[in-house]
């Protein structure tokens, strides 16, 4: 029975992949949820309200400047998990790729794919942006790129390494005998088996995704004022909070509460990963 | 279970079981002694206990593991199960000392070889300082290192597999223990240098009088090394006596079955190996630990046999080898 | 060991050059037109022109390019389209503050991590390691500048202990520059330290399972005296790969705890002049913070010689 459950991977369920998974699931709920509907439009300023009523049966995460926070906060997932999706989905489609190419492509090749992601390491996300910002203005395009641009080092290297494990093994040598060309091998062999470490990669990079943007539209570079987002609503706070606490709290709380998921679920895939071939990336 | 040596021995050890936090009994009621200057090998097939009872004298079971019975060494007048961290530091190193099986890895990557030698004389306050330092180079110079001055400042990665060994061994008879463990110590090295470690351990022990347990798979060894054997199966003693006679007149199956499997007996030995392999532990059946695996086995094995005795050789087993 | 240096070496300067081009680039072929960017989409041609002739934007790319990488390593890049004042002295003034939050954040953030991380290493099996560990996991996942938003709320708002913002230099007055530097460096290392922690703990982890521990213990020495003696420069080698890439987060970070405080650094210098689309001044900032996060990783790799032996051999 015990072995049952553990080859069915029932039995190595662990608390990270647990806590990771309700967490991002709840995020992506919200913002689910919040596209058909919120308590209030967020971004509206409301009637009869005060400027920075707190928390109430009503207006459950309190007023801010007169809008509704519950409602911003779970509409403001929408702004998060889009980024972090696209962000992610652009480093995976250029870093995959390459990482394969530097594995299996010639040294000169590969050296030069590497030194690159060197290169590209030294320009953090935020500086990329910061950068764009200052050409084209501000926007959630930008932020995307930049944050996607930054990200693909580091899917590059991963696959790479875990592409060098797999095509060291026997399987590869026997299909190679039997006279598969390279890309039926990467197709074929090397990303169904790098298929769970890309999955783990994708969700550390996408938890360091919502925190860059945080971070851009806090310093008003990311996701422009018409549209909910945490990172705004934390620049938005800053100057009242004195008054108003819970204004910084719950966006505050929804980017802890995002990042640590996605940080859980990362960590909770990578034990349930094939132990050999992490330990060679 | 051995004959009692005259005066107080430099190990004894009492009833010692090992069990992991689930009940899982590793070792169980092991009991021996080694008299100072006595070369003892302890042998038997990996999975037996070997190198868990070496760790359990010493002291250095991983935590998860719980250790009851008595281990006593002389010099120190309390049960080593159960003394306190601080008083078993103290004797590591001086008292008792071991040598280990993958020397490629005993020793710190990040440290010179001389100042690791030296480290064992100033952490038990035998020597400080440049005293220290000419010690640690008089050490590996008695232990065959060449240029032993210019090996003290060499790092590990530097020197061989069997250099190395010989390093660990000048660390562990530094401070003149009574009691030396070695844990497979020429396993992991080439054939052309085993021996000269071999006579290295021999010639450090005797020199000093002291009591050495020796844990080696290779019966070869034992005989070349030992005085006395310990045959190991299942976590239990099963046999034990002088290594001559327990190698020409096994009692116990098991031993038989290793001699035969051993080159002892030359070329024909190697196709008798002993049927069906190791359990893992806790999977090994009740009563006689080897029954599972032994073709003389009867009902009468499903209880612990109890253990024999003839001269200075014992045995546990219902059915021994030449009992009529 | 000659040879790594001078590899290195080579490879830094090869990646700052490579580096100072593709941000010349971005900022010069990118916008089109970097006059339009300086002055707007409405400003007359006859404007540009003068402003493209005043500060030579009509040459072509390579000379501009080489009189902007002349300047920079004269600590003279230039002119600002904007303020037309000197960029090199205003950038040389931030710099300062830049470089005393994050060196102070940096040594708070290891005085921090690497006892918390061995801690929860050693004691993994343990309620309080675990527990620990947790912490740590929560503290990577708050982001810095959220923490300096609660630090103004709750020591200089509400406990009115420290000011919320706002920088003294040290040769003014040394106590006040202590009172204004301590939020924003502890916001800073505060996360840092949680990342770090996590990278000590699986450092330490893997050292507390090498024979040469367990040799060390054998020798006498106790688990504790082991780690100290034998675990912690061991562990340290792969924690100083990543102390490097951290440093390169940490200057980050600092741009927008600069900017939660209101501190006079090189981040707020840099929002500023993205703000006014001050190009020069935003090319010079960001090359100079690339330039930071690669000499600190070239100088990770020459340390790391230093700390591993097996690195040292010549051959």
């Amino acid at each position: 029975m015990t072995s049952l459950l553990r080859r069915s991977g029932l039995g190595r369920l662990n608390a990270s992949l647990v806590l990771g998974g309700t967490l991002v699931t709840l995020v992506a709920l919200a913002a689910l949820v919040s596209i058909v509907w919120t308590p209030y439009p967020p971004m509206r300023v409301l009637s009869g309200v005060g400027n920075f009523d707190p928390p109430s049966g009503s207006h459950w995460f309190g007023i801010g400047f007169r809008r509704d926070i519950f409602s911003q906060v779970i509409a403001g997932a929408q702004t998060t998990l889009l980024v972090g999706v696209v962000a992610v989905g652009l480093a995976a489609l250029v870093g995959v790729p390459l990482g394969l190419v530097a594995a299996m492509g010639p040294r000169w090749l590969s050296e030069l794919v590497m030194r690159t992601s060197d290169l590209v390491l030294a320009f953090p996300a935020l500086l990329l942006a910061i950068m764009l910002a200052a050409i084209y203005g501000q926007g959630r395009v930008v932020a995307m790129v930049a944050i996607g641009i930054a990200s693909i080092p580091t899917f590059a290297r991963v696959t790479r390494s875990g592409s060098l494990a797999v095509l060291a093994s026997d399987f590869v040598l026997a299909a190679r005998a039997a006279g598969r060309g390279p890309l039926g091998i990467a197709v074929r062999h090397v990303l169904p088996n790098i298929a769970g470490l890309l999955i783990v990669q994708a969700s550390v990079a996408f938890a360091l995704a919502i925190l860059a943007e945080a971070a851009l539209a806090y310093l008003g570079l990311g996701t422009p004022p018409d549209t909910p987002s945490w990172g705004r609503m934390l620049l938005e706070a800053t100057p009242v909070l004195h008054r108003a606490p819970h204004l910084a709290i719950f966006p505050g709380l929804a980017i802890a509460i995002s990042v640590l998921g996605f940080n859980l679920l990362g960590d909770g895939l990578r034990d349930r990963l094939d132990p050999k071939l992490l330990e060679r990336s | 279970m051995t004959t009692d040596q005259p005066g107080r021995p430099a190990l004894q050890v009492r009833d010692l079981s090992v069990t992991t936090r689930s009940g899982t009994h590793l070792l169980s009621d092991l009991t021996f002694a080694i008299a100072d200057g006595e070369r003892v090998g302890l042998i038997g097939e990996s999975g037996s206990g070997k190198s868990l009872t070496a760790l359990a004298v010493m002291g250095l079971l991983s935590e998860s593991l719980t250790a009851t019975g008595g281990i006593r060494v002389s010099g120190h007048e309390r049960n080593l199960i159960g003394e306190r961290e601080g008083a078993l530091s103290r004797l590591r190193g001086t008292t008792m000392a071991m040598v280990f099986q993958e020397p490629m890895t005993a020793l710190n990557p990040t440290m010179r070889v001389g100042q690791q030698v030296a480290e064992v004389l100033t952490i038990h306050r035998r020597a400080r300082g440049a005293q220290a330092r000419e010690r640690a180079v008089a050490l590996l110079d008695q232990v065959g290192l060449p240029e032993p001055a210019e090996t003290a400042h060499a790092f590990p990665h530097q020197l061989s597999g069997g250099q190395r060994q010989r390093v660990v061994i000048a660390m562990a008879l530094a401070n003149d223990p009574a009691l030396l463990v070695c844990d497979e110590p020429t396993t992991a090295l080439d054939v052309t240098v085993q021996d000269k470690v071999l006579g290295l351990i021999v010639d450090g022990v005797e020199a000093r009088d002291a009591a050495l347990l020796f844990i080696t798979h290779d019966l070869a060894v034992v005989s070349r090394v030992c005085e006395r054997v310990l045959v190991m199966y299942g976590g239990r003693i099963v046999e034990s006596g002088p290594v001559g006679q327990v190698f020409a007149a096994p009692r116990h199956h098991y031993t038989a079955g290793l001699v035969a499997a051993s080159a002892l007996t030359g070329p024909r030995g190697g196709l008798s190996a002993i049927p069906g392999t190791v359990p893992s532990a806790g999977r090994f059946p009740t009563g006689c630990v080897f029954r599972t695996r032994c073709a003389a086995a009867t009902s009468e094995c499903e209880i612990q046999p109890r253990w024999d005795a003839a001269g200075a050789q014992g045995w546990a087993c219902h059915h021994p080898i030449g009992a009529s | 060991m000659l040879w790594r240096l001078l590899t290195r070496t080579g490879v830094l300067l090869v990646s700052l050059a490579v580096a100072s081009v593709a941000v010349f680039a971005t900022m010069n072929i990118l916008p089109g037109d970097p006059a339009e960017v300086a002055l707007g989409v409405n400003a007359t041609e006859g404007a540009k022109a003068a402003l493209r002739t005043e500060f030579g934007l009509d040459r072509p790319l390579p000379v501009q390019y080489a009189d902007w990488m002349g300047g920079m390593l004269t600590f003279d890049p230039g002119i600002s389209y904007v303020s037309k004042a000197a960029i090199g002295p205003q950038v040389l003034d931030r710099l300062l503050v830049t470089l005393w939050l994050v060196g102070a954040a940096m040594a708070l953030a290891i005085l921090v991590a690497v006892p918390m991380g061995t801690w929860m290493a050693v004691r993994h099996r343990h309620p309080d390691g675990v527990a620990l560990a947790a912490v740590s996991q929560v503290g990577v996942a708050v982001p810095a500048f959220l923490v300096g938003v609660l630090f103004i709320a709750v020591f200089a708002v509400r406990l009115r202990w420290l000011p919320s913002g706002g920088w003294v230099a040290p040769a003014d007055d040394p106590v006040e520059f202590v009172r204004h530097l301590v939020l924003p460096a502890t916001a800073l290392a505060l996360v840092q330290a949680a990342v770090l922690s996590r990278y000590v703990r699986s450092a330490v982890l893997d050292v507390l399972r090498e024979d040469y521990l367990r040799t060390a213990r054998a020798k006498g020495l106790t688990p504790v005296g082991a780690m100290v003696r034998h675990g912690l420069r061991n562990a340290a080698i792969p924690v100083v790969t990543v102390l490097g890439l951290q440093l390169a987060t940490l200057l980050v970070g600092a741009v927008v705890v600069e900017q939660v405080f209101t501190l006079p650094g090189l981040g707020t210098l840099l929002l500023g002049a993205v703000g006014q689309r001050d190009l020069l001044m935003v090319q010079t900032v960001v090359m100079l913070l690339v330039a930071a996060v690669l000499i600190i990783n070239w100088l990770v790799d020459l340390v790391y010689v230093v700390l591993d032996p097996r690195l040292r051999v010549a051959r």
